[in-house]
């Protein structure tokens, strides 16, 4: 009954490197929340479903809940947290501008898997079409907004991305 | 006065925060030297508890103590009962509720027999293993009806049956309206349990702090003051030694508004033991069993009709499955009793249930608590009527609707607030015609739809209509205070879940004060910030909290009108509040910064003159003398695949009339979110248990949410008829969206199979029941013919 021994894992996260020294089984989603305390990724399932606890992992979107973190060591990551550095102080990313608009969230608790699912999914389709929009938000699990107001967030999103 | 906040789809106050990750949910709070709990949850449904033996979990490093129920001591003690049974006439009711940990018997799969604490949750969850617990499985009660068979197991052995119990309520006389029928509709209907799934699981923080005697409490609760009030009791602390704070909430939806789960009992009471904080964070799988369930109930109803489908009168004789306890009282069952009435005229009503326990996880408030289940069975029987007596599905609900001019309307029962059920106001055929105009409904049945039969498609429609009584007493509060910055802090005592109170309630206070509202900072939810209130549930944010808002904003009006007028040297009434400045009529030079006031209403010297109060706050409190009611038409087309039997839906149209609508944007918001979950509950997901009571598909692989993939576009219109018994004029809107959706969904889904005379009587539905009730269908042609 001895625990494990730790790991070290030095990883970039929001454009800065971390060094910890973790068990292996450490999970990426609560090493990100309880180690880096960077809290606004969060965890609705523990089994890969519900996508909350989305983040970028080198440019693509993963569920940190089925990644350990020591794989991600040596690698990139950006979390919500990531997508304004001034905690959105000044401005919010145009993503984040347009679920405020279209009333994209009510908790807000699934949002952050959200907005991470979607920033690799605009860069690949800069026109979506609702089809394609709600087809990538199809792994995200939301019970307040019934997903209309997200696929409008998008849209518009993705108008103000492409207009700049 | 033309409003100028109230009614404008005005951008949340609140989604910056969320939106940058910096809104603080109970899991994300830390405090150094925090230890984590996991609980031993039981596998059986019924069993007889031999022993519990945490001896080798307590060796295991990182393991700071584990609790069994005999080391609780006299804490030990069964939850408080939340909700009395209403004042009816020759009620029956047994009241057993929750215990913190199994003590003798386990009566539900998932209750916790055993709390481990350590350095952390992986280790905490390491530790269950080591748990050595000897259990006597016994015979498990699943079936509601079987449930009440003299052989039956019992679950609550004090008792002398698993009746729970036993309401009737009637209003004239059914058997002299059915005597006197032209035709009488008889079906039995089924409504199986759901969960609600709020995106965040529950969890709870406790801080013991020993030094300054203080408890500090961090909780997923919709009702966080009436949490501290009984924790302070339970723990033997004065009241303002403990604070509850419910932050940021992922989502209630009713199961959070259950008060003293075994968790949230246990974590404060640790927390003391140990000197420390403690953490305990539910997972999805235990949100399963562990978080309250709803919606299983079994109908044998029947309606008397005139020649013209008029209704003389209904009987309903129902079953309510209260799962393993009942803390909660009657309220799903009389909620399900009083809105089967709708917005019908109904002169004659028998209602009988007998509520009975399972050995299944507890049965609370779920958005629509039981409202859903009455609004099942009467539009059922009204479209097996309409069906029957050839007449039209809209036209059969136009002839039954309580006239404009007859309210308020007594329905002669009693409803859950133990008021008699009277609808305070309501214009019902406005919305019914509107539904039906957006829809196209007779377009629909006169060209589409045969057209599409036509191509091999299987098209249909359907219409049903609801009320729901929302926003009932007893009462919430509200204060706002000018700060010297000119900004103005509201205060309320609910929690907020994600209707968008810092927003809707600030738009309330702005009205008043002429503020905008990005500078009036809300706070809800905190116990120390405020202290009197109930919580966030049964569609009554806006209608109670709002108006106490209302009430409390027109108080400090009062005050910056008072002081302002005495300091410009004006009559009151010459005076305007608008841009943050009261300012003289006409005279743009004559004005003063509410900041400004604030100050002089707030000296450092000189005297606060006798009989007035320092500064620019009021407190103010709300209590409406019973419900308002909201009410509304949903529609919608659908196309069934006659080879899958997959359901999509092309249309989804609501026109809803809650009155006075605060911010229309939040409220479309609250409409399509409803209505996501209404068709979870008809055509995702069902909760599958085994003979043994053990809950099958206990994962977001096996239950199914719906996804951006199963929920259409909503399309929605607004009716106001405000509501005359609150000063703003509206009603609750939080739980519309879900209620009538199921009966919706079997309607448009027999229209669309109507070839097959198939009937649809229970809910929820999926691919495969739709299959078999075809092939059942199928096979029933066959032998008829």
């Amino acid at each position: 009954m001895e625990n494990a021994p730790l790991f070290s894992v030095k990883v970039t996260v929001n454009g800065q490197l971390f060094e910890r020294e973790v068990e292996p089984r450490l999970l990426l989603s609560d090493f990100l929340r309880h180690e880096l305390a960077l809290t606004g990724t969060h965890v609705g399932c523990e089994h890969g479903v519900c996508g909350a606890c989305t983040v970028l992992l080198n440019g693509e979107a993963v569920r940190s809940c089925l990644i350990f973190a020591v794989q991600a060591h040596g690698q990139e990551i950006v979390t919500v947290e990531g997508l304004t550095p001034d905690g959105g102080r000044e401005a919010l990313h145009p993503l984040q501008e347009a679920f405020r608009e279209a009333h994209g969230l009510q908790c807000g608790f699934c949002t952050p898997g959200i907005l991470m699912t979607l920033i690799p999914f605009l860069q690949e389709h800069p026109q979506p079409s609702e089809g394609e929009i709600r087809e990538a938000l199809s792994g995200n699990l939301c019970r307040c907004t019934g997903y209309h107001n997200i696929v409008k967030a998008v849209q518009l999103a993705a108008e103000t991305l492409r207009h700049g | 006065m033309k409003n100028r906040y109230i009614g404008k789809p005005l951008r949340r106050n609140e989604d910056a925060r969320l939106l940058t990750g910096q809104a603080l949910f109970v899991d994300d709070v830390h405090i150094p030297g925090m230890l984590h709990v996991a609980f031993l949850r039981s596998d059986h449904a019924h069993a007889r508890i031999g022993s519990i033996d945490v001896s080798a979990a307590l060796e295991r490093p990182g393991v700071v103590a584990a609790y069994t129920a005999q080391d609780l001591g006299d804490y030990w003690q069964p939850g408080p009962l939340l909700v009395p049974p209403p004042p009816i006439k020759d009620i029956v009711f047994h009241a057993c509720t929750q215990v913190p940990l199994v003590r003798d018997k386990v009566r539900h799969c998932g209750e916790a027999l055993a709390a481990i604490v350590a350095t952390s949750r992986y280790i905490a969850e390491d530790a269950l293993d080591d748990i050595v617990v000897e259990l006597e499985p016994l015979d498990a009660v699943v079936d509601v009806e079987r449930a009440l068979e003299p052989a039956s197991p019992r679950i609550h052995e004090h008792i002398e049956s698993n009746l729970a119990a036993h309401v009737v309520q009637e209003k004239g006389r059914y058997e002299t309206a059915a005597r006197q029928a032209h035709r009488i509709i008889k079906r039995r209907f089924l409504y199986d349990r759901g969960v609600a799934a709020a995106m965040e699981n529950r969890g709870v923080v406790a801080n013991w702090d020993e030094k300054s005697q203080q408890m500090t409490i961090w909780d997923t609760t919709q009702a966080p003051i009436p949490i501290r009030n009984g924790l302070a009791a339970m723990l033997g602390l004065s009241e303002s030694q403990v604070q509850v704070i419910a932050p940021f909430i992922g989502g209630g939806f009713g199961p959070k508004i259950m008060m003293f789960y075994p968790e949230e009992v246990l974590i404060p009471w640790i927390a003391r033991e140990l000197k420390c904080a403690v953490k305990w964070i539910e997972d999805r799988q235990e949100n399963f069993f562990a978080t309250t369930h709803e919606r299983g109930q079994v109908h044998e109803a029947e309606m008397a009709l005139s020649e013209d489908g008029r209704i003389l009168g209904v009987r309903d004789v129902f079953l309510h499955d209260t799962g393993a306890y009942d803390p909660y009282g009657l309220t799903v069952p009389i909620n399900s009793q009083c809105t089967l009435l709708g917005p019908y005229r109904v002169p004659n009503y028998y209602s009988e249930f007998k509520a009975v326990f399972t050995n299944k996880p507890i049965v609370t408030p779920y958005r629509g608590a039981g409202r859903q289940h009455g609004v099942f069975v009467m539009e059922r029987l009204l479209d097996i009527a309409a069906r029957e007596l050839e007449i039209d599905r809209v036209e059969i609900r136009r002839r039954n609707y309580i006239a404009p001019d007859d309210f308020p309307h007594n329905h002669e029962i009693i409803y859950q607030d133990f008021a008699p059920l009277t609808y305070d106001s309501g214009n019902y055929l406005p919305a019914l015609e509107r539904a039906v105009e957006m829809i196209d409904y007779h377009k629909f049945l006169e060209k589409e739809k045969a057209r599409l039969r036509a191509e091999g498609r299987y098209a249909g429609i359907g219409i049903v209509s609801y009320v729901e009584g929302t926003g009932i007493g007893p009462y919430e509060g509200a204060r706002v205070t000018v700060e010297a910055s000119g900004k103005v802090c509201l205060v309320t005592g609910v929690g907020t879940q994600g209707q968008g109170h810092y927003t809707s309630f600030a738009q309330v206070v702005a009205e008043q004060l002429g503020v905008e509202v990005s500078d009036i900072r809300v706070i809800t939810g905190d116990t120390r910030e405020f202290h009197w209130g109930t919580g966030t549930f049964a569609s009554r944010g806006a209608v109670v909290a709002g108006n106490a808002c209302h009430a409390a904003a027109k108080a400090v009006r009062e005050k910056i009108l008072k002081l302002a007028a005495r300091l410009l040297k004006v009559p009151e009434a010459d005076l305007v509040l608008e841009g943050g400045r009261v300012q003289v009529k006409g005279k743009p030079d004559q004005a003063i910064q509410l900041g400004d006031l604030a100050r002089q209403a707030n000296p450092l010297r000189g005297a606060v003159t006798p009989g007035t109060e320092p500064g620019l706050e009021a407190t103010a409190y709300f209590g409406p003398e019973r419900g308002a009611t909201a009410s509304g038409v949903h529609a919608m087309l659908v196309e069934v695949d006659p080879e899958t039997m997959m359901v999509e839906i092309k249309r989804y149209v609501v026109v809803h009339d809650c009155g006075t609508v605060l911010n229309p944007m939040i409220l479309e918001g609250q409409i399509q979110g409803g209505v996501a979950q209404g068709i979870g509950n008809a055509f995702y997901e069902q909760l599958h248990f085994s003979d043994n009571g053990e809950l099958l598909n206990a994962s977001f692989m096996d239950y199914l949410l719906p996804t951006a993939l199963d929920v259409p576009p909503i399309e929605t219109d607004h009716i106001e008829t405000p509501s005359p018994l609150n000063p703003l004029g509206v009603k609750g809107a939080g739980e519309a969206g879900a209620i009538p959706t199921g009966a919706l969904f079997v309607q448009a889904l027999e229209d669309a199979l109507s070839d097959l005379d198939l009937e649809i009587n229970e809910i929820p539905l999926s691919p495969q029941r739709l299959f078999e009730l075809v092939e059942a269908a199928k096979l029933e042609r066959t032998v008829v013919s």
